[in-house]
């Protein structure tokens, strides 16, 4: 075989992703009244860009075989803190950023913290900081309101040259910092070791935990990231817990649909991201379609089952059934 | 030789697990530029001495030296930055990554603290060739490999580290004839570059042809170290078992079975590319072997016939009734009778944590419950009697099936199926890795087996098992029957010729050359 | 060595206690401490009674949540299928006698197809189940939001669904309470004396091996789910019947505490290991504490914060995972 075709296979999920993200926003588009204008782009793009950084939030954790049922909430209470630190002068909001960012990293530290030092099970400690962070968000904002830098809110939320969205160059921005170096790094190759066995890269001397916590540690900060744009985007801070689960929901569906495998070891952060995407287009074809929005949550919750049930025609292929016990 | 430094030296070395001694004030010499061989019945020892040596597990006590320097390893990183690279029983391979990525998994080339690809690929490529697996492609996904080039993998992975001291635990067990002499031969061309290599193996004749020196361990200390060639295999075998080591194999019954009606038939049985039109017959009262390479299909044979694979083409029949099996639930049925022993015995055939009781009766429950509740008084008298049957040492029945001795263990795999008193038992490979004593036990209990009436199907990677013990050997070559052996005719010469499927004239003629 | 202790039986429960859960209860004798240097109405008899009744929701909803767990599984879809539970049997009310006489058997039924759905993916789909139960949670969700138009349904509890959860058949012992015990106690026969029970601790081990053990493992995951989502949604009716009427989210305060409960009562989440006594202990517990906290009047906010760090505490304590090394 070629050297490409062996790419090709170790990248199929994500080059899977991207297709569907086009057929998805080809049809949005295409039954869009507007159709394709740079301005139906760039809302569908600044609603995208938040689900994006939250997957791939969930992503980084599930290439480790684990699973972060937080980051929606890391993602409300960044949200709230950023309604009060991110406004005044240019220098006040900048600090205000970095101080959004540095609790974000926290929150995904304490959960790797706790995870991998405590040697707790993800999902039930996830759920537990979740009510913590949840708890803090309500603590910082009990009633919605706040404000932000509305400048720079507007300048992040905008497009730049009349046609690019300027969140999706973010997006690329923090792929091409966060992403690319970790995935190429020692700790990025144990994070997949991690998730596609445990046992193995022990026995290799990978630094495991160091790699588990990090991938934690950035998840938090990934969310960070989304919480902070989710503050450009309303002004204001809200501590919504339906939305906050809606959000981690929503995160897992994403990496589904991104080609990132749920029992770990394989898929890319950026299928995630296109995963996100994919996830965002079909849920506002309901809108093209002119349906009511009580529709809304029936539709995505069928979307999710569908898209989790897909996996199953792999089931068809299988001809030892001890494979399904893998 | 003896003259030189060692090495690397162990003295007093201990080191205990809850209430067992794994190891006791155990000592080993190495030297480089020698193969030693370490022998030893499972729970003698070896394998915590090998983790001990890696960095896996710290001792409890005693004291290493490398090079005179008294050294202790914290993790297995440490052993591998003083030189000491190990290849372990079970595979230490992920699965995901490429098999450049696992060669150089430990220490992969930087580049602006980034993973150098190009660099890590000519490393890889480097140390294939040195392991003798050129032909294994650096970028395909280790997944993908079948099990023996997995191993070589791992071996190529070990290498790459540049070790001073190769260990190799049982890493023969899962490949083919033809890799092992790759490998043999590539081991030797190690020592003369002056590598110490320590090499454990079950395979006795694997290491009469590679050792220099020998260790034997028995209980966690080490009885007897001795030059290669200097002691017979008997001797051998009576320093690990302690004991006088005779008559390993029961007496085969008289040929009376063939008498019998065919219990099992199957007639062109094929599946994917991995069975090909397969077609026999087992009558009561026969142990018929699976012989052959590993991995031409004989695993396959026996998971088609209990009902797991999918897409099975042609008939099965059982006592002339055509069947059709779809899962274990339905083979282990009073129609079919049959009972599988797999292959795995800590995945597939027990459940560690539980009780020896709920293992014994797992396989049968619906025959110890009415309406779905189970009787205790039936279901303890049955265990009872299964305990005694094949003499399972357990302190009770209800400590952990994970605390017994391998042997203990693979006993009680063997012991739940028979609660169902099945007419068709089939084994895949039940002695590996368990001790001798167990395995003759094991022969035996075949034999009683196939004298009250059940037909066996005994897959088997040794050779002399199959010797010993079956009635009729089929040898399997690339997913289909090569050829029937049958009484005397069952030789190790005929078996391995079939099995590489050359003509035994050949055969001569490639081993003269 | 060879011969058996065959006598000994299961019997000798005390001597085979888990540490967990001896922990489990040694923390609600020190809760009670606490909460009667507080107020000394902690240990009244009525206190601890309504105590109970509080956690016999919890329990009944926690039961199924085990049963999943030591399948080595978990079930996200508890809040919907609460709630799914308390709408449809409000709804079935409101059609005439039938209606009433079928309401509390109609919104089991509902919670139990949710559980099908969950099993059916698990065990033929082979999806994880932390993703299909999300999956189905928020179909259900949205099944109810359709249903109701987003609003509070109008629909009432019957008496029935009253009567089961707040009154009382024995004198001062509510009737939750009895529920509880019969779910329990079905329960505890279940999984120690059937075939059920024993194939759900082995595919909690290992479904490979239970599996090739001839056990029906997909049927058994199945109905396991099932069973999960009708225990969920019969918490749900007794809610409804508490509460008189069904509320949207009002399951989303369920996932969280019964997870909980199950874990800190010892039971492994990875499957296979624990034991009904520990549920309760951990169902126990985690009342107490939530009343406890709303005894000393915390606002919902520091409420959420106390209470995650608590039961992150608490597996800290005793719910780790062993070492590696």
């Amino acid at each position: 075989m070629k050297d490409w075709k062996y790419w090709l296979a170790e990248q199929r999920g994500t080059l899977l992703a991207f297709v569907t993200f086009i057929v998805m926003f080809a049809i949005y588009v295409s039954n869009h009244p507007a159709g394709f204008t740079a301005n139906v782009v760039q809302t569908a793009a600044n609603k995208g860009v938040l689900l994006a950084f939250v997957a791939m939030a969930q992503a980084l954790v599930v290439i480790t075989a684990g699973i972060d049922l937080s980051v929606g909430m890391i993602f409300i209470l960044t949200n709230c803190l950023a309604s009060w630190i991110v406004v005044g002068t240019p220098l006040e909001t900048a600090l205000g950023i970095v101080g959004v960012l540095l609790a974000g990293l926290a929150c995904g530290a304490a959960n790797g913290l706790i995870v991998i030092y405590g040697r707790l099970q993800p999902i039930v400690t996830t759920i537990a900081t979740g009510a913590i962070y949840f708890g803090i968000a309500l603590l910082l904002r009990p009633f919605p309101g706040g404000g932000v830098n509305e400048d720079l809110a507007d300048f992040l939320t905008g497009k730049i040259w009349g046609v690019i969205p300027v969140s999706l160059i973010v997006l690329l921005v923090v792929i091409l910092v966060v992403w690319v170096p970790f995935s190429r790094s020692v700790m990025g190759r144990t994070a997949y070791a991690t998730g596609s066995s445990e046992a193995a890269a022990y026995m290799s001397a990978m630094p495991i935990r160091r790699a588990k916590f990090l991938t934690y540690t950035l998840a938090g900060l990934l969310a960070g990231i989304g919480g902070l744009f989710l503050t450009f985007f309303t002004y204001t801070g809200e501590a919504a817990l339906a939305s906050g689960n809606a959000y981690t929901l929503f995160s897992i569906a994403a990496v589904v649909l991104g080609g990132v495998s749920l029992y770990g070891g394989t898929g890319s952060a950026i299928g995630a991201v296109f995963g996100a995407l994919t996830f965002r287009a079909i849920g506002d074809l309901l809108f093209v379609f002119d349906l009511d929005p009580l529709w809304q949550p029936l539709f995505q919750g069928v979307v999710l089952l569908i898209a989790v049930s897909l996996g199953a025609f792999g089931l068809l292929r299988v001809r030892n059934k001890l494979d399904w016990f893998a | 030789m003896h003259g030189a430094n060692p090495l690397f030296r162990m003295e007093g070395v201990s080191k205990r697990y809850g209430g067992v001694r794994a190891l006791d004030h155990a000592e080993l010499t190495v030297h480089a530029g020698q193969i030693h061989g370490i022998l030893g019945e499972n729970g003698a020892g070896k394998s915590t001495l090998i983790k001990i040596m890696s960095g896996v597990v710290a001792p409890d006590e005693g004291r290493m030296t490398l090079d005179g320097k008294e050294v202790s390893f914290a993790s297995p990183a440490a052993a591998n930055d003083a030189g000491i690279a190990c290849i372990f029983q079970e595979l230490s391979l992920v699965p995901h990554l490429s098999v450049a990525d696992n060669i150089v998994i430990s220490n992969p080339p930087k580049r602006f603290g980034m993973i150098d690809r190009k660099k890590q690929r000519a490393i890889a490529e480097e140390a294939l060739a040195r392991a003798g697996a050129a032909d294994i492609h650096p970028l395909a996904l280790v997944r993908d490999l079948p099990l023996s080039r997995r191993q070589m993998v791992e071996i190529a992975k070990a290498l790459a580290r540049k070790p001073r001291i190769l260990i190799l635990d049982e890493a023969t067990s899962a490949l083919t004839a033809a890799d092992v002499s790759k490998i043999f031969a590539v081991l030797k061309r190690l020592r003369e570059e002056g590598l110490a290599l320590l090499y454990i193996s079950h395979r006795m004749h694997e290491i009469a042809e590679l050792a220099d020196v020998c260790t034997v361990f028995r209980n966690g200390s080490n009885v007897a170290t001795y030059e290669a060639g200097t002691k017979s295999d008997n001797e051998v075998v009576e320093l690990m078992i302690g004991r006088e080591y005779t008559n390993v194999f029961p007496p085969k019954a008289p040929v009376a079975a063939s008498d019998n009606p065919p219990v099992i038939e199957c007639r062109r049985l094929s599946w994917a590319d991995q069975l090909k039109d397969i077609s026999f017959s087992v009558r009561a009262g026969e142990v018929v072997g699976l012989g052959g390479l590993d991995g031409q299909g004989q695993r396959d044979l026996l998971l088609a016939l209990f009902g797991v694979l999918r897409g099975v083409g042609g008939e099965v029949l059982i006592e002339g009734k055509p069947v059709r099996i779809r899962g274990p639930r339905q083979a282990k049925g009073d129609e079919i009778g049959m009972a599988l022993i797999p292959e795995d015995r800590k995945t597939e055939g027990l459940l560690l944590p539980m009780s020896v009781r709920d293992n014994l009766s797992f396989a049968a429950l619906d025959r110890v419950a009415r309406a779905g509740v189970i009787d205790r008084a039936a279901e303890r008298s049955r265990i009872d009697e299964m305990i005694r049957l094949l003499a399972i040492k357990t302190a009770g029945t209800d400590i952990p099936a994970g605390a017994l001795s391998g042997g203990n263990q693979q006993k009680i795999v063997i012991a739940k199926w028979l609660m169902n008193r099945p007419r068709i038992i089939l084994l895949n490979d039940p002695t590996r890795g368990i001790d001798v004593g167990t395995k003759q036990e094991i022969y035996q209990l075949l034999r009683k087996l196939a004298a009250d009436g059940a037909a066996i199907i005994f897959y088997s990677t040794d050779y002399d098992e199959l010797i010993g013990c079956c009635d009729r050997v089929l040898v399997m070559y690339d997913g289909g029957i090569r050829r029937e052996l049958a009484g005397d005719g069952i030789t190790e010469h005929a078996l391995i010729a079939s099995a590489l499927n050359v003509e035994e004239d050949s055969m001569a003629e490639a081993v003269g050359a | 060595m060879s011969d058996i202790s065959s006598g000994r039986g299961r019997n000798g429960i005390w001597k085979r206690i888990d540490p967990a859960v001896a922990t489990a209860f040694g923390c609600i004798v020190l809760l009670l401490l606490v909460g009667s240097l507080y107020s000394s109405n902690f240990l009244h008899l009525e206190y601890l009674l309504l105590q109970l009744k509080v956690a016999s929701f919890l329990g009944v909803i926690a039961t199924g949540a085990m049963l999943v767990i030591l399948l080595g599984q978990i079930d996200l879809s508890a809040p919907w299928a609460i709630t799914t539970g308390a709408m449809m049997s409000c709804a079935a009310a409101a059609y005439g006698p039938t209606g009433v006489a079928l309401a509390i058997p109609f919104g089991i039924l509902c919670g139990m197809a949710i559980g099908i759905v969950n099993g059916i993916g698990v065990a033929y789909l082979r999806i994880p189940a932390m993703i299909i139960t999300l999956a189905t949670n928020a179909v259900a969700q949205g099944l109810m939001v359709v249903y109701t138009g987003g609003f509070s349904p109008q629909d009432e509890a019957t008496e029935a669904m009253r009567y089961i959860a707040t009154g009382f058949l024995i004198p001062s012992v509510p009737n939750a309470v009895l529920v509880w015990i019969v779910v329990g106690a079905g329960a505890v026969f279940f999984l120690s004396r059937t075939t059920f029970g024993r194939a759900v601790y082995g595919i909690g081990n290992s479904e490979r091996a239970a599996y090739l053990s001839g056990i029906d493992t997909r049927r058994i995951l199945v109905l396991a789910f099932a069973v999960s989502g009708g225990l969920s949604a019969l918490g749900g009716v007794l809610l409804a019947g508490y509460s008189s009427k069904a509320a949207q989210s009002m399951g989303d305060v369920y996932l969280l505490p019964a997870i909980a409960a199950v874990v800190l009562g010892g039971t492994s989440i990875l499957g296979g290991r624990g034991s009904y006594l520990g549920t309760v202990a951990g169902v126990i517990l985690i009342t107490l504490l939530q009343s406890i906290l709303s005894v000393m009047q915390i606002p919902e906010a520091g409420r959420q914060v106390i209470y995650g760090i608590v039961i992150v505490v608490m597996l800290l304590l005793y719910g780790r995972a062993p070492a590696s090394r």
